[in-house]
């Protein structure tokens, strides 16, 4: 964990540290256990092929969870998650590395609240799902 | 179909189980030390939901998710318990590259055993007759 951030030292265009995810076939079998989704598509090769994808998927809500954690991982004990937003432009498949990243665009200093822009790429550097986050700062 | 709109489903009681979020942050690989005294945003999820039914939608039987907004209040605590109610906020038609699709939006609404909002989640669902 680095060092807690706080809303003064904190700049427009501040790139958060990226996420990189490699999930595995297990791991969206994990998933789907740990958040009750067994559609097939995420872990069936014969039932995703049959349904004309190009094997087993992931998740969306999986990746959601990723785009939560870059911005969760960087604004330490102090910051809060206000809210936050995802949308799938594409699927993703097990195999690949997918990269998280997210940058500031938007800050209010009297209310100590950031808004990141964040995206999901695949291994080809493809962005497949995209969200911003709002997130509460501490002041020094 | 439309008279769906702003129907509400069965609302959902759950306890915030400490094995359940352990179980989760492993499973999207978050090794975050808030968790599981806290739970991760998007565990709410997998409480499960009461989608209210979707009347005459048989020629668009696939459904697909489209994203999510969620807002947050409180945190989700170990142990907390958690209401959830889900309504049928909107619906659009849409002709897509394959045919015709019904965009819906759901509004979830998790209120923890203080009566506090903890999180709400729109989220889009699209659905289409033919496969994903």
């Amino acid at each position: 964990m680095s060092e807690q951030p706080n809303i003064h030292d904190i700049s427009i265009g501040f790139q958060l540290p990226a996420l990189v995810k490699r999930p595995t076939p297990r791991q969206l079998v994990q998933y789907a256990g740990a958040s009750g989704d067994f559609y097939e598509i995420h872990y069936d090769k014969d039932f995703a092929i049959a349904q004309g994808l190009p094997g087993v998927i992931i998740h969306g809500a999986l990746k959601s969870a990723w785009i939560a954690q870059v911005v969760t991982d960087w604004m330490g004990p102090a910051g809060s998650l206000r809210s936050f937003s995802v949308r799938y432009r594409g699927m993703d498949v097990p195999g690949d590395a997918l990269t998280c990243t997210a940058k500031v665009v938007e800050k209010d200093e009297v209310a100590g609240i950031v808004r990141c822009e964040i995206e999901l790429a695949d291994g080809a550097g493809v962005v497949t799902t995209t969200g911003e986050a709002t997130v509460g700062l501490p002041g020094r | 179909m439309y008279a769906a709109v702003g129907v509400i489903g069965e609302q959902k009681t759950a306890i915030i189980e400490r094995g359940a979020i352990i179980r989760f942050a492993e499973a999207i690989g978050d090794t975050n030390p808030a968790y599981p005294e806290v739970a991760p945003p998007t565990f709410l999820r997998s409480l499960g939901r009461a989608v209210p039914d979707l009347p005459d939608a048989g020629s668009v039987p696939r459904a697909l998710d489209g994203g999510s907004e969620w807002t947050y209040g409180p945190p989700v605590l170990a142990g907390d318990t958690v209401h959830t109610a889900t309504t049928l906020d909107s619906l659009r038609e849409r002709e897509g590259k394959m045919g015709g699709m019904v965009i819906a939006d759901y509004i979830t609404q998790y209120v923890n055993q203080h009566g506090e909002t903890v999180a709400t989640q729109r989220n889009t669902v699209i659905r289409m007759g033919v496969s994903v």
